[in-house]
C-alpha cells in the first residue's frame, strides 16, 4: 500500500510540470496527425504554409517553454484517485499549482468574473478550474489535465434529434449528418484541423461532459464498438472532403480525428453533442505513486 | 507575397485582394471586445491619430515584465467576431486600415470595409510563438489598470507578421466562399448517404 503525503512539496511540482508540459508540449499523437495532414497538402498550397507554420510553433513553444497558444484555455482535469486521498487535498494542490503557473507564464491569468467583467488575476474562481474526480480501486493516483481553447469551445454544438434543420432522424445516419453539420458550420472558426469528441445520447449535460471525455482518447486508438468505430472513419473521410482545411483557408486538412462514444438514454431524448478541439489539442497526464510520477501519459 | 507598413495607406489596402499573403512591419494595436466596447462608448479622442490608417489586432497576449521593459511571450490571433457588434464603427470613427484576428467577420464588418476601405487580415489561429517572436517592440499599453493584460491596448512594433487577406476593401469574403463551396459539398454527402 503506497502512502500519500500531502503536505509534501512533491505532488505540487508535479501538477506544474503537467501544466508545463501541456501548455507548451503537444502530445505525440497529435504532432504526428499534423504532420501526416502536411504530407496531403499540395506543396506551395495556403494550407501547406499554414501547417507548416503550425509545426514551427510547436517547436519553438517546446523549446521555450511558452504557451504554445495564449489562449491557454480552460484547465479541465480528470482525476482517479484512491479511497484513502482526499479531493479536497488534491483541489487545494491544484488551485496553488495553477497561480503558480500563471507566475511562470504556463498560463495567461485570463479568469474574469462574468458579472463584473473584473479580472481574477490569479487564474481560479467559481467554476476554474474544472476538475473531474473519480474514486478508483487502484492505489495510485492518475491526472489528466486538457488545456481547453475558447475559439474551438465555442463552436461546439449539440443537436436532440429528430433535428429537421439538419434533416436528421434518430439512427446513425441522423447522427452522422449533425457531425457534418458541426464540422461545416465550424468552418475554420475552431482552429482547424480540429478533433472532434462526440457523444450519442445522455442528458444535455451528461452528453457534452461525454464528448469532452472522448477527446481524451489517443488520436491511433481505435473505437472498442465496432458500429461507431465504422461511424468515425465515415465521418473523418467526408469531413476531409468538405475542402474547409486548416483555418478555413481551403484545403485536404479539416479534421485530424474524430472519438465518438454512446450513452444510455431515456426515450423521450436522443441527443448528439460535439465537442470541437482545436489544433493546440494540449492534452497531459501523470500516474503518482509513493511520493514520484510512476509514468508521463501521452 | 507583399510586404506592407502600418499605418497602411487607403491607396495600399484597396491594390489587397483576398488570399493575398501579407508581411506586416510597424505598429499594431491590440483589442479585444472589452476595448472595442470602450473605443465606441467612450470615443477617447487621444486613440484618434494612434488609430488613423492603423491596424487593430484583436489579440490577448501573455505578457512578462523584467525590469523596466514588457515582453511580449505568447501573442497569437483571438476570434475576430466576438469584435463584429463595435467593429463597422471603430472603422468609421477612428479611419482604420486594417484588423488582424482570426475566423473572419460578419456583413456589417464586410460592408465597412469596403464603405470605408479597410481589410481584414487572418492570422493563423494557436500560432502565439511564432507571431510573439515578430514582436520586436512594446511601445506602451494602455487601459492596463483597468482592464488587466489579456484586455489592455498593447502597442506592438511588428517585423514580418505573417497574415493573409481574407476579407478585402472590393466586397470578397474568403470565408463567404468557403462556407458556400464546402455547403455545396455537405449537400453532396449527405444525398449520396456515408454508412
Amino acid at each position: 500500500m503506497s502512502l500519500f503525503n500531502m503536505n509534501s512539496k512533491n505532488l505540487l511540482n508535479t501538477f506544474v510540470e503537467l501544466i508545463r508540459r501541456t501548455s507548451s508540449d503537444l502530445p505525440v499523437d497529435v504532432v504526428s496527425a499534423i504532420e501526416k495532414g502536411l504530407l496531403t497538402e499540395k506543396r506551395d498550397s495556403i494550407a501547406h504554409k499554414t501547417l507548416q507554420m503550425i509545426l514551427k510553433n510547436i517547436d519553438i513553444a517546446r523549446e521555450k517553454s511558452l504557451p504554445m497558444c495564449q489562449d491557454t484555455g480552460t484547465p479541465v482535469f480528470y482525476v482517479n484517485y484512491p479511497a484513502k486521498v482526499s479531493q479536497i487535498d488534491i483541489k487545494k494542490k491544484i488551485n496553488q499549482a495553477i497561480k503558480e503557473s500563471v507566475y511562470k507564464l504556463y498560463l495567461r491569468p485570463n479568469i474574469v468574473d462574468t458579472l463584473t467583467g473584473k479580472n481574477l488575476g490569479d487564474r481560479t474562481g467559481p467554476g476554474y478550474p474544472v476538475i473531474n474526480f473519480e474514486e478508483w480501486k487502484k492505489d495510485y493516483i492518475k491526472v489528466i489535465l486538457m488545456l481547453k481553447g475558447g475559439g474551438c469551445e465555442n463552436v461546439g454544438t449539440q443537436y436532440a434529434l429528430p433535428d429537421s434543420r439538419v434533416n436528421a432522424v434518430r439512427d446513425l445516419e441522423g447522427v452522422r449528418r449533425c457531425i457534418l453539420d458541426a464540422v461545416h458550420k465550424a468552418q475554420g472558426r475552431g482552429c482547424s484541423p480540429g478533433i472532434l469528441g462526440v457523444c450519442i445520447g445522455g442528458d444535455r449535460v451528461s452528453s457534452y461532459e461525454e464528448s469532452k471525455r472522448q477527446l481524451l482518447r489517443s488520436l491511433d486508438d481505435r473505437n472498442k464498438n465496432p458500429v461507431l468505430g465504422k461511424l468515425e472513419q465515415s465521418i473523418m473521410r467526408d469531413a476531409n472532403k468538405l475542402g474547409i482545411g486548416p483555418m478555413g483557408f481551403g484545403g485536404r486538412t479539416t479534421l485530424l480525428g474524430v472519438k465518438i462514444g454512446s450513452l444510455c438514454r431515456i426515450p423521450p431524448s436522443y441527443f448528439v453533442s460535439v465537442t470541437y478541439m482545436c489544433w493546440a489539442y494540449r492534452r497531459r497526464g501523470f500516474e503518482y505513486e509513493n511520493e514520484k510520477v510512476k509514468r508521463w501519459l501521452y | 507575397m507583399v510586404i506592407l507598413n502600418s499605418p497602411i495607406s487607403k491607396k495600399d489596402v484597396v491594390k489587397l485582394k483576398t488570399g493575398d499573403t501579407v508581411h506586416l512591419n510597424g505598429i499594431i494595436v491590440t483589442a479585444r471586445d472589452v476595448a472595442h466596447k470602450y473605443l465606441i462608448e467612450n470615443r477617447p479622442k487621444e486613440y484618434k491619430r494612434l488609430l488613423k490608417n492603423g491596424v487593430l489586432y484583436h489579440c490577448g497576449p501573455v505578457v512578462d515584465r523584467v525590469g523596466k521593459k514588457w515582453i511580449i511571450a505568447a501573442a497569437g490571433p483571438t476570434t475576430s467576431i466576438r469584435q463584429e457588434p463595435y467593429t463597422a464603427e471603430v472603422i468609421k470613427e477612428y479611419g482604420v486600415s486594417g484588423i488582424i484576428g482570426k475566423g473572419g467577420m460578419g456583413d456589417r464588418t464586410l460592408n465597412a470595409l469596403k464603405k470605408y476601405k479597410a481589410v481584414y487580415f487572418h492570422a493563423i489561429g494557436g500560432l502565439a510563438q511564432v507571431l510573439a517572436e515578430c514582436v520586436v517592440d512594446v511601445k506602451d499599453v494602455f487601459m492596463l489598470k483597468e482592464f488587466g493584460s489579456p484586455e489592455a491596448m498593447w502597442i506592438l512594433d511588428v517585423r514580418d507578421f505573417p497574415v493573409t487577406v481574407t476579407m478585402d476593401s472590393h466586397g470578397n469574403s474568403l470565408h463567404k466562399t468557403m462556407y458556400e463551396r464546402s455547403g455545396a459539398i455537405l449537400n453532396s454527402l449527405i444525398t449520396k448517404g456515408g454508412l
